[in-house]
């Protein structure tokens, strides 16, 4: 079967190195629960100052590579390194954007509440938000075009507002890579435009993101290294080599999965 | 509304249960309402019977509203009621473990220890029922609060016959022993409360990350199961205690009572926090108060039904969430819709009599007719909001049948227009909605806008008139009646 | 030991309820709304008060009567709190089930002098003075606790079989179950009623509190064995049965053990059903701990299955 990973990265003798410039280095992850593999195999070697979209099909497993990479949930085998160093150790370099429904918006805190808790990991134990925290908080609001609703509680906002709070809080961690778990779910035009504009700076001082993203025409103009997931790695590398048709029906292909795919394949050989 | 009125008929019947209460007590003891005098001491804490009660509750209630806070935003109110069932069996097996070491046994400390560890030993089982199995939070708490209760009963029955044991000593956790409370009693409240307030205090932003962003607050590297195991901890210490005062089931009023009574008046997390220490002092102030001028009345359970009723004025009323200003608010915005409807649709039927579109539109009268198509109003709401109009001063007088507006309900009518207008037209270029449903869309988020957003509006659309010109509407305006 | 026919209509009667708690408490588990059954066990209190003031007896159909009011009013209120307040469910239930309790408590110690009710009769029950109030039923004597229970049982059985896939579809998606013309309303306040009623029927035999383990402990013990909603149904009570007859025999034999007088066989047979949940949650072939850490699985527990159904 071809390999449709991206091996540039890797050695002669298969095992792939970690240069500590590598922002994200996965080798041979897998996650699963019950029995049934939700990522598998992954291995994944993502270079600095890119701009990431993560996409495949439903139940492909996007959010849990997010997650598995910040040990929210637990990995089965395989490891995740983060600048060269597992991910407790690099924690101050990472931002994490989870999905909108994640939270209960009736909280009873405002927008610069929430923004503000991006910095709370810098705070410490038992420290008080302080006026520095807020400057940086409401900076963070600037840069996402609404700092006129910082003290707006939270369930008074609207959906692209409610990301985009989401996005500052995120700045306000001040990271080097950023996960983002589908920012761009259910938003309106503008903040969508907000968003991408964001990403872009992002991208043009050095960060690295990885955005799961489920909007396949809009990935061409917005990112510029992809990874196509379905359970495995399909493919990963500059967008314009990876989106392919090929590696597309791969990815989505009819009904079939990958997996099932082979399956068929395994049962035709041997019967 | 039906709420509200559902909301009075409650009102009514806890009044007609207080009445039939205070009917009750009265019977048997008329002198206290004659006399004031000993009212006003055991208010102001000046009879030394009812002070040291008096001063506990409130400062149980105290605590129990600042914990209560985060186990209401954690979602885990009911947690309380599964702990407090699991400190039963600690009671009785403390009572046991101190007799085999040769003591007396019904040391407090000792079964206040004992019903803390069986406590919290009850929350980790339901925590580790939830994560391993398929069953959820609230079957977790049913199985323990079960069989610990019921580990406890069996035990305390074994344990009564010994002859050391006081059973109506041991048993006085069920219904608390306010009534009896000593010194030493007091002091103990006292230190919980002021544990409680520290740790609300240096705490804070912890267990409000916890509360609301679980998985975030461990992307960060915060310890999130010993930061529940912390906040657990500290309701079992209110608990445990609270457990002497009032009663077991009464601790778990007061830990979900005032914090839900207080969310109803603000959005702010810290003025939650304030508000629900306030209701649970004072319900405790006052329950007891009540309770130690009348007979009959048990202290724990006056106490409850003195916060109940807090909390029912507060979810009426409530200002940032009650259901009486909410539904104000909603009127509020519908009257303004209506009249902001109403001036557009006479503008838009003067737009369609112009018979020249480049010339100024011209202020005519209009038939009602017109304007009773033109939104499939019924008659009696178009003279309500005729009325309405009237009465702003938007309308002049006219030929009967016929409507006229005033200049300055001209003026208002063309920017009400136009703000419409302008926000179609963002909708479409924006947002790739079939121009013939924009209407609806617009017509909701519009009455919402205020000057600033409408600035921002004509930036966008490059749009910046020297006079108040009015973009024609992106779709057409069925003059006959609208769809 | 001695085991007498007294011990034998013991284990009966407790057996009786446990199966009469476990078919209402396995919906109860399904709908996550394991706690309304403790809530409605506590709020019962205001209505056994008023129905004894007017009735001045201990068990008649006005209890039930009162006790099937407060359930509804329990699960309205609790209802009109959580919508209308935007209250999360938990506290909403908390809030009305201590209020009522404690309005509850104030009126029965209020009219001490007409009413011979003691609360922790209500809380704790009295299996072992059950077995001793015989009825004549023909040639037989039976206790009359059992002949309660019994009826109870009975019905909760019947309503059981005969909206099996009412109660089934309204538990799994309320939404979908009223569009297809069962309303879900209904379904859920005649659980509630159902609950209500069982409650009060057992409280005189185990009390109001350990009809909570009832309730819910041999159900959620069933869920971990099995996939299939009727299955959950029938194991749940023979767990309860299993529960009953073990707890009365740890009753008659623990405290010798530790030189101790004798204890109550309700809170022991709650004690047993916990021990059998424990046992179950070890050795599940599916879902166990064992399995877990050393089976072939590998993986967390977090998106596990919400509902046993063959089909959806």
């Amino acid at each position: 079967m071809k390999s449709f990973v991206d091996n540039r990265h890797a050695p002669a003798d298969g095992r792939p190195e970690h240069p500590d410039n590598l922002p994200l280095a996965i080798h041979d992850l897998t996650v699963a629960y019950h029995r049934k593999p939700v990522i598998w195999d992954i291995e994944l070697n993502i270079p600095e100052g890119k701009l990431v979209g993560v996409v495949g099909p439903n139940g492909a497993g996007k959010s849990t590579l997010l997650k598995a990479c910040q040990d929210l949930v637990p990995k089965t085998s395989g490891e995740v390194q983060i600048y060269g160093a597992p991910y407790k150790s690099r924690r101050s370099l990472v931002g994490y954007v989870p999905q909108r429904e994640s939270v209960d918006w009736d909280f009873p805190v405002s927008a610069l509440d929430v923004v503000a808790m991006g910095t709370y990991g810098r705070l410490g134990w038992f420290r008080r938000v302080g006026k520095a925290q807020k400057r940086v908080a409401m900076d963070a609001l600037a840069r996402v075009g609404i700092e006129h609703l910082a003290s707006r509680q939270i369930s008074h906002l609207s959906g692209g507002q409610q990301q985009r709070v989401f996005l500052a809080r995120a700045l306000a961690q001040d990271a080097r890579l950023y996960f983002m778990d589908e920012p761009f779910a259910a938003v309106d035009a503008a903040t969508e435009q907000a968003i991408v504009t964001l990403l872009k700076e992002l991208n043009q001082v050095g960060k690295t993101c990885l955005v799961v993203h489920h909007d396949l025409s809009s990935v061409t103009r917005y990112f510029d290294w992809l990874v196509l997931l379905n359970m495995r790695v399909v493919a990963s590398g500059p967008t314009e080599e990876v989106f392919t048709r090929e590696n597309l029906q791969k990815t989505y292909g009819g009904k079939l999965s990958l997996l099932d795919d082979v399956a068929d394949r395994l049962r035709h050989v041997s019967s | 509304m039906s709420a509200v009125k559902s909301g009075r008929a409650l009102v009514l019947l806890m009044a007609l249960a207080l009445l039939f209460l205070s009917a009750g007590s009265l019977e048997a003891r008329e002198s206290a309402w004659q006399d004031w005098d000993y009212v006003w001491k055991v208010i102001t804490l000046q009879s030394y019977n009812a002070r040291l009660v008096i001063l506990s509750t409130s400062l149980l209630g105290i605590a129990s509203g600042l914990v209560g806070t985060f186990l209401l935003l954690r979602k885990r109110s009911l947690m309380g009621d599964a702990l407090s069932h699991a400190t039963y069996p600690g009671i009785g097996m403390a009572f046991l473990v101190m007799l085999l070491l040769g003591g007396e046994g019904k040391w407090l400390p000792g079964l206040l220890l004992g019903a803390a560890t069986t406590g919290l030993l009850g929350v980790l089982m339901v925590l580790a029922i939830r994560n391993t199995t398929r069953l959820k939070d609230d079957a977790a708490m049913g199985i323990v609060m079960g069989v610990s209760f019921g580990l406890g009963v069996a035990l305390m029955k074994m344990v009564s016959d010994l002859p050391q044991a006081d059973a109506a000593g041991l048993n006085s956790f069920i219904y608390g022993t306010a009534a009896t409370m000593i010194l030493g009693d007091f002091l103990l409240i006292l230190v919980v409360t002021i544990g409680a307030a520290l740790a609300s205090l240096f705490l804070l932003k912890e267990f409000a990350i916890l509360c609301f962003d679980e998985s975030f607050a461990a992307s960060q590297g915060w310890p999130t199961f010993f930061l529940d195991l912390a906040m657990l901890g500290l309701v079992t210490a209110v608990t445990v205690v609270g457990l002497q005062a009032v009663g077991l089931v009464l601790i778990i009023a007061f830990l979900i009572i005032p914090p839900t009574a207080a969310r109803f008046w603000t959005h702010d997390l810290r003025g939650m926090l304030g508000l629900a220490a306030m209701v649970g002092g004072v319900s405790g102030w006052i329950g007891s108060s009540l309770s130690a001028l009348f007979a009959d009345l048990p202290t724990g359970a006056v106490i409850v039904l003195v916060a109940a009723t807090i909390f029912l004025v507060s979810m009426l009323f409530g200002p940032a969430r009650g259901v009486v200003p909410r539904s104000w608010r909603q009127a509020r915005l519908r009257r303004k819709v209506g009249r902001q409807h109403l001036l557009r649709a006479a503008y838009e039927i003067l737009e369609g009599q112009q018979p020249d579109v480049a010339e100024p539109i011209r202020n005519l009268p209009i038939a009602l007719d017109s304007l009773l198509t033109h939104r499939s109003w019924s008659a009696q709401q178009i003279n309500r909001l005729l009325r309405t109009a009237r009465t702003e001063d938007h309308l002049e007088e006219a030929e009967p049948g016929q409507v006229r507006l005033s200049e300055a309900g001209f003026g208002e009518a063309a920017r009400v227009t136009r703000n419409h207008r302008l926000w179609e037209l963002y909708l479409i270029h924006y947002a790739d909605i079939a121009p013939s449903h924009v209407d609806r869309d617009a017509d909701l988020v519009e009455h919402v806008l205020d000057a600033e957003v409408v600035n921002q509006l004509e930036t966008e659309l490059q749009d910046r008139p020297s006079s108040l010109e009015v973009p024609p509407s992106p779709h057409f305006i069925d003059q006959r009646a609208e769809s | 030991m001695n085991w007498s026919s007294l011990d034998t209509w013991t284990v009966a009667i407790g057996a009786i309820c446990a199966v009469a708690c476990a078919l209402p408490g396995c919906f109860l588990v399904l709908r996550r709304m394991s706690m309304m059954g403790d809530a409605i066990s506590h709020a019962v209190l205001p209505g056994l008060a008023v129905a004894f003031l007017i009735t001045h007896s201990r068990v008649t159909v006005a209890m039930f009567v009162g006790a099937v009011c407060m359930g509804l009013l329990t699960a309205i209120f609790t209802q009109w709190i959580s919508k209308f307040g935007k209250v999360d469910r938990g506290a909403a239930m908390g809030i009305v089930f201590t209020s009522l309790f404690a309005l509850g408590l104030i009126l029965i110690r209020q009219s001490a002098k007409h009413v011979d009710l003691d609360p922790s009769c209500v809380l704790y029950g009295s299996l072992e003075y059950c077995v001793l109030d015989m009825v004549r039923m023909g040639a037989l004597e039976v206790p009359r606790a059992a002949l309660s229970t019994g009826a109870v049982m009975l019905v909760n059985l019947l309503l059981c079989a005969l909206l099996f896939k009412e109660l089934r579809i309204s538990s799994f998606d309320p939404a979908l179950a009223t569009t297809m013309g069962i309303n879900a309303n209904l379904m859920h306040y005649l659980l509630m009623a159902i609950v209500a009623v069982t409650t009060v029927a057992a409280f005189e035999a185990v009390g109001s509190i350990i009809v909570i383990a009832m309730l819910i402990v041999p159900p959620a013990t069933a869920l971990l064995l099995t996939n299939r909603l009727p299955f959950v149904l029938i194991l749940s009570a023979v767990i309860g049965i299993a529960s009953a007859f073990l707890g009365h025999l740890g009753a008659l034999t623990v405290p010798p053990l530790f030189d101790l007088g004798g204890t109550v066989s309700s809170g022991m047979m709650a004690v047993a059903a916990g021990l059998l949940f424990c046992l179950a949650w070890l050795l599940s072939p599916q879902q166990g701990l064992l399995v877990r850490w050393f089976g072939r699985d590998f993986g967390y527990g977090e998106e596990s299955q919400d509902f046993p159904e063959e089909t959806v």
